[in-house]
């Protein structure tokens, strides 16, 4: 498999070329958010209000850290499952995003966006939280202290590995279930 | 008659609690190396080696193995020649704000409507029940929410039967695919009334991975649902391979003459269950 090392933010031929099942490591910022975040995200859009941070180029990691210890920046950090997000993502495609960072399917709306916005799905390993945490060498909230966890973070990252889960062109790594061997059909 | 003081329970509960949170059982990890070896899939092998390598990661920096830190689910199994000074469920729920607390583990209960946090991961959820004996069993699993989201409870009609049960319990693996971060565990409780079956199904999730059902006969359903769900190809992380399930548990109970209850309880590879006897 292809492997990419990308800096933020993202332009459209940074992603361009990504097809899915190539590995990424991402260096730079990127930004935390999840259910709660992003549903306060959609009412600033909405209010015509300056969001937390720059959309275009962003890479957008579905996670809420567990606490960090003293000594370190973070604490487990693997990602959440994405469809949760799946009703704001092509909004937020749409002002600029280039990437989310999760774990599991995406909606068929949010496909659509990604090929029509040029961005893409990555997958991080679910459950790999300490692992992860690793890569993040510093993190900050920016935005919405007081949702504890599902705060925004500007996170710092050095070579976070993900893989290209949905790329611009409609290309999908996740196995399909074989209903058949498993006697569903 | 013995008499427990409720004060020793907590600090016994929360050692349980932070130490399950970082240390994955020794069966977990045995079965990620097993199934690393028999995958044929790069990828799959890779995932296994992550997942590994996050082990070492949780206990060397004590960092908790996900940041899912789950709802904190006990099963408190109370000796009928016990007494208790003091409230054992005070105990049990104080233990556990203190382990979450102390091991800077993530609190992720939250109110249903305004999704504020609680702050300290309370309610516990505590299943209670009483046993023979003068001991208690206070067995503790740290649930994370993105395989609890995938699981499901549903009422057969008792025509279906053991048919109706492989197909419900295969489709709901198909339908969830990479979301509940496979390699899953699954709890499947058969029989009781509409909330006995999910707690046969929760508690079929503490047995460990190696562990046979005592009865031959549901010790070979347990095969053929790991064997069907395993056909599935889905794989660690839903990435494709052999290994889309490390282990099926079904527990059951009698059940009214005109139902057939089944629940689904879908365990993530992140398994952490631990259990004190005091
Ligand atoms: S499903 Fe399990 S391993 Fe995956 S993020 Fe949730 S708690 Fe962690």
């Amino acid at each position: 498999m292809p492997e990419y090392k990308l800096r933020t933010p993202l332009t459209d031929a940074d992603v361009a070329p990504l097809r899915a099942g190539d590995v990424v490591f991402i260096t730079g910022t990127i930004y935390t958010a999840r259910d709660a975040a992003h549903k306060r995200l959609m009412a600033l859009i909405d209010e015509g209000q300056p969001l937390p941070f720059e959309l275009a180029g962003s890479i957008v990691y579905y996670v809420g850290p567990s606490p960090a210890p003293p000594g370190r920046p973070i604490g487990a950090a693997g990602p959440t499952t994405s469809y949760r997000m799946d009703t704001y993502a092509p909004r937020l495609h749409a002002l600029g995003q280039k990437a989310s960072i999760g774990k599991g399917k995406r909606s068929d709306a949010v496909k659509a966006a990604l090929r029509e916005h040029t961005a893409v799905y990555f997958g991080a390993t679910g459950g790999a939280g300490a692992l992860l945490s690793k890569c993040i060498t510093a993190a900050r909230i920016i935005a919405f202290d007081d949702l504890g966890p599902e705060a925004i973070r500007e996170l710092t990252v050095e070579d976070f590995p993900v893989l290209v889960i949905n790329d611009s062109v409609g290309g999908e790594l996740y196995a399909v279930p074989d209903r058949k061997a498993a006697g569903l059909e | 008659m013995r008499t427990i003081k409720a004060a020793d329970i907590v600090p016994k509960v929360a050692d349980m609690v932070r130490h399950a949170s970082i240390h994955l059982p020794a069966d977990v990890k045995r079965a990620f190396k097993d199934r690393m070896a028999a995958e044929d899939s790069p990828a799959a092998r890779e995932i296994f080696r992550q997942l590994l390598e996050n082990s070492d990661m949780a206990e060397a920096t004590g960092l908790p193995l996900c940041q899912d830190c789950g709802l904190a689910v006990f099963f408190v199994d109370v000796g009928e020649d016990v007494v208790v000074q003091g409230s054992l469920k005070d105990a049990v729920t104080r233990g556990m704000v203190l382990g979450y607390q102390e091991g800077f583990l993530r609190k992720s209960s939250c109110d249903p409507m305004t999704r504020a946090n609680t702050g300290d991961n309370t309610p516990a959820i505590i299943h209670f029940d009483f046993v023979p004996g003068d001991r208690i069993r206070i067995a503790f699993m740290a649930k994370g929410g993105g395989s609890e989201n995938m699981s499901r409870v549903t009422m057969l009609s008792p025509a279906q039967g053991w048919e109706g049960i492989r197909r419900f319990v295969v489709e709901r693996v198909a339908e969830a695919g990479p979301n509940p971060c496979p390699p899953i565990m699954l709890g499947v409780g058969v029989g009781g009334t509409f909330e006995r079956a999910p707690i046969l199904a929760k508690r079929a999730l503490l047995r460990h991975l190696d562990e046979r059902h005592p009865d031959p006969k549901i010790a070979a359903l347990e095969d053929e649902l790991l064997d069907a769900v395993n056909r599935l190809g889905i794989g660690p992380m839903g990435l494709g391979g052999q290994t889309t399930c490390l282990g099926v548990k079904i527990e059951m109970a009698p059940c009214h003459l005109a139902s057939l209850p089944l629940a689904v309880n879908v365990q993530c590879h992140s398994i952490r269950h631990e259990e004190v006897v005091v």
